[in-house]
């Protein structure tokens, strides 16, 4: 498991209006990018082309390339379904099924795909993925009950198991941690670690130290005013960044004299 | 507000800045019944006494008095208050009078026939006493049932496509065209499924299905609309979620959107079906009227209990009372099935609401 994305000339846009432009980067397997840059600046708009969700949004389009280890995700004849089961995505505010148990939930992508898996097959993978989001010890015995009983942390956790078990190639994570409070942060932190063994993680953050904590390497993003476009300044090592970046915007950024 | 005996009087007039003048919790009752009172006096004074007259004149008496009253001791914003409190109540009774006046009537003219006889019992061969109906009760359950039929697919289909398809002309044109069909007068639903009839079978054709047709006609925009309104209130957040899974749209829609909205899809097809069983005119002309038990929608008039009802009470025989004993207690089961229907709608609704329970 785990892919390298590379976007080259990646131009995303809403309508007639071009949301980010020129975006370079490699994404490398089994690690975590975490990006960072102000409101509006279009992190998430870059985090949701990665599993071509971007495209629900009416009008929405991308141009340039966006590569899955070599393959375009935008290609002629790509299925976007095909793309969203190897890329899974955990989504801002926690976003459990209302109307599923616990254990629904996280076999959600099975059931809702019509797969067909034994009695047995299906505990062994609600385990697994329950196990993997660090969640199975809290819920073990409820796991007939309604997810949306959970505490926001827990339900947040919910979401990474619902779609590890899918196991997918790449886990794209929105602000993951933005609606919780300090403790479930650091166990959702705690998870990323643990998962990065497995899949290439990219995070979108508005919490600087969050990312200088949790990634390998660190994407920083800009806009040169309101309307228009958002651009990748520089991607590198964590370290490097938050240390001696390259370009002065992204020091600016850090060192907290603007945004 | 028992405190007010101990704080000092008119203290709207006293050095604190945070207190003021309050009036006593009975003032409102008293006030009521003194204006009541007032204005039975008046009624007999003038002309001798006059219930309706007493009422509503106290009721007038009663804001202006409390409305005075409130301004001298509590001041302009909260005399205001109450005012606005009053009209609001007022509203409220007159808004409740012709509903319990309905209910009174068809309780205690309807109830006298309420017997087995009525419900197993037609209308064949019957003059004078006795009688029931029978066949106006499953005439409606027929022509409820098929409208019920039509309306859900086309009216829930509409609606799936309006919320979750639909984009520019053709979703802004069906959207239009719904909201002129829930103008549409019913009696030009009736015409429509009459005249339909007679370029398919001959002219004068009556039967179940006809005015089935009729009655779906009214009911498929209601359908839509409700409908269309719970999959719009559906959280986007869930459609995303399941796209993220790799879940196609259709499969989204089937297991996601809808079963997250259905509580409220289910109630409001049974508020629809509520609302078109009482419909008569199109009944009368598409259905007709018939006296005897008829089980087959597709052939001969079939009698619904909203032409029943206007039957009896419209074309009497003589004497006249055991006609309108039928009409009153023909309207007392329509309105009871219409409030089981009601009820069944909100119990569905609590049994498929989404699942909140148990942290």
């Amino acid at each position: 498991m785990s892919k390298r994305i590379e976007a080259k000339d990646l131009n995303i846009y809403y309508g007639k209006f071009r949301a980010v432009e020129g975006v370079n980067m490699v994404i490398e397997p089994r690690s975590v990018t975490a990006f960072i840059g102000p409101s509006g600046c279009g992190k998430s708009t870059v985090l949701r082309t990665m599993n071509r969700m971007h495209e629900v949004i009416n009008g929405a389009y991308v141009e340039g390339k966006l590569l899955l280890d070599g393959e375009d995700l935008y290609g002629p004849g790509v299925d976007p379904v095909n793309v969203r089961r190897q890329v899974g995505m955990v989504f801002q505010r926690p976003n459990p099924f209302p109307t599923m148990s616990i254990k629904e939930n996280v076999l959600a992508g099975v059931h809702l795909n019509n797969k067909r898996v034994n009695q047995a097959t299906q505990d062994e993978l609600c385990e697994k993925a329950l196990r993997g989001a660090n969640l199975w010890e809290e819920v073990k015995n409820r796991l007939d009950l309604p997810g949306s009983g959970l505490s926001g942390g827990q339900q947040q956790r919910l979401c990474i198991a619902r779609a590890i078990a899918m196991q997918p190639e790449v886990l794209l994570m929105d602000e993951p941690c933005s609606a919780l409070d300090p403790i479930s942060t650091l166990a959702i932190e705690d998870l990323i670690q643990e998962l990065k063994e497995n899949y290439t993680i990219v995070i979108v953050t508005h919490n600087m130290q969050q990312a200088a904590r949790v990634s390998d390497r660190t994407g920083f993003f800009n806009i040169a005013g309101t309307g228009a476009p958002g651009k990748l300044i520089e991607i590198g090592p964590t370290e490097k960044i938050f240390s001696k970046p390259d370009q002065q915007a992204t020091e600016d950024y850090i060192t907290g004299r603007f945004g | 507000m028992s405190t007010t005996a101990t704080a000092p009087k008119s203290s709207r007039h006293e050095a604190s800045s945070l207190t003021a003048g309050q009036l006593p919790s009975w003032s409102t009752w008293v006030a009521l019944v003194a204006s009541i009172v007032v204005a039975a006096l008046l009624t007999v004074a003038f002309g001798g006494f006059n219930l309706v007259g007493a009422l509503a004149l106290g009721a007038l008496l009663f804001l202006v008095v409390m409305h005075v009253w409130s301004m001298s001791v509590e001041g302009g914003r909260k005399a205001v208050d109450r005012l606005a409190k009053h009209l609001v109540v007022a509203a409220f009774v007159i808004a409740l009078i012709p509903l319990v006046w309905v209910i009174w009537s068809t309780l205690t003219q309807g109830l006298p026939r309420m017997d087995v006889t009525f419900f197993t019992n037609s209308m064949r061969s019957v003059v004078g006493q006795g009688g029931g109906l029978a066949h106006a009760l499953t005439g409606t359950l027929w022509v409820t049932g098929i409208a019920t039929l039509i309306s859900v697919p086309i009216g829930l289909l509409t609606a799936v496509y309006l919320s979750e398809y639909g984009h520019g002309r053709l979703a802004r044109g069906i959207t239009f065209f719904v909201d002129v069909m829930t103008g549409i007068p019913s009696i030009v639903a009736g015409l429509f499924a009459y005249s339909l009839m007679t370029m398919l079978r001959g002219p004068g054709t009556q039967n179940g299905l006809a005015g089935a047709i009729a009655l779906s006609v009214l009911m498929i925009p209601v359908v839509v609309r409700s409908t269309e309104e719970l999959l719009r209130i559906v959280p986007n957040e869930l459609r995303e979620a399941s796209y993220a899974l790799g879940v196609p749209k259709w499969a989204t829609i089937m297991k996601v959107v809808i079963p997250t909205a259905i509580s409220g899809i289910v109630s409001g097809v049974i508020l629809a079906i509520a609302r078109i069983i009482g419909e008569t005119a199109p009944l009368m002309i598409a259905a007709g009227f018939t006296a005897s038990q008829n089980m087959n929608p597709l052939n001969n008039a079939m009698m619904t209990m909203p032409v029943f009802v206007y039957d009896q009470y419209a074309h009497p025989g003589v004497p006249v009372a055991p006609y309108h004993e039928r009409a009153w207690a023909g309207a007392l089961t329509l309105i009871l099935l219409v409030m089981a229907l009601n009820l069944l709608g909100r119990l569905i609704a609590r049994r498929f609401a989404p699942k909140t329970a148990g942290r």
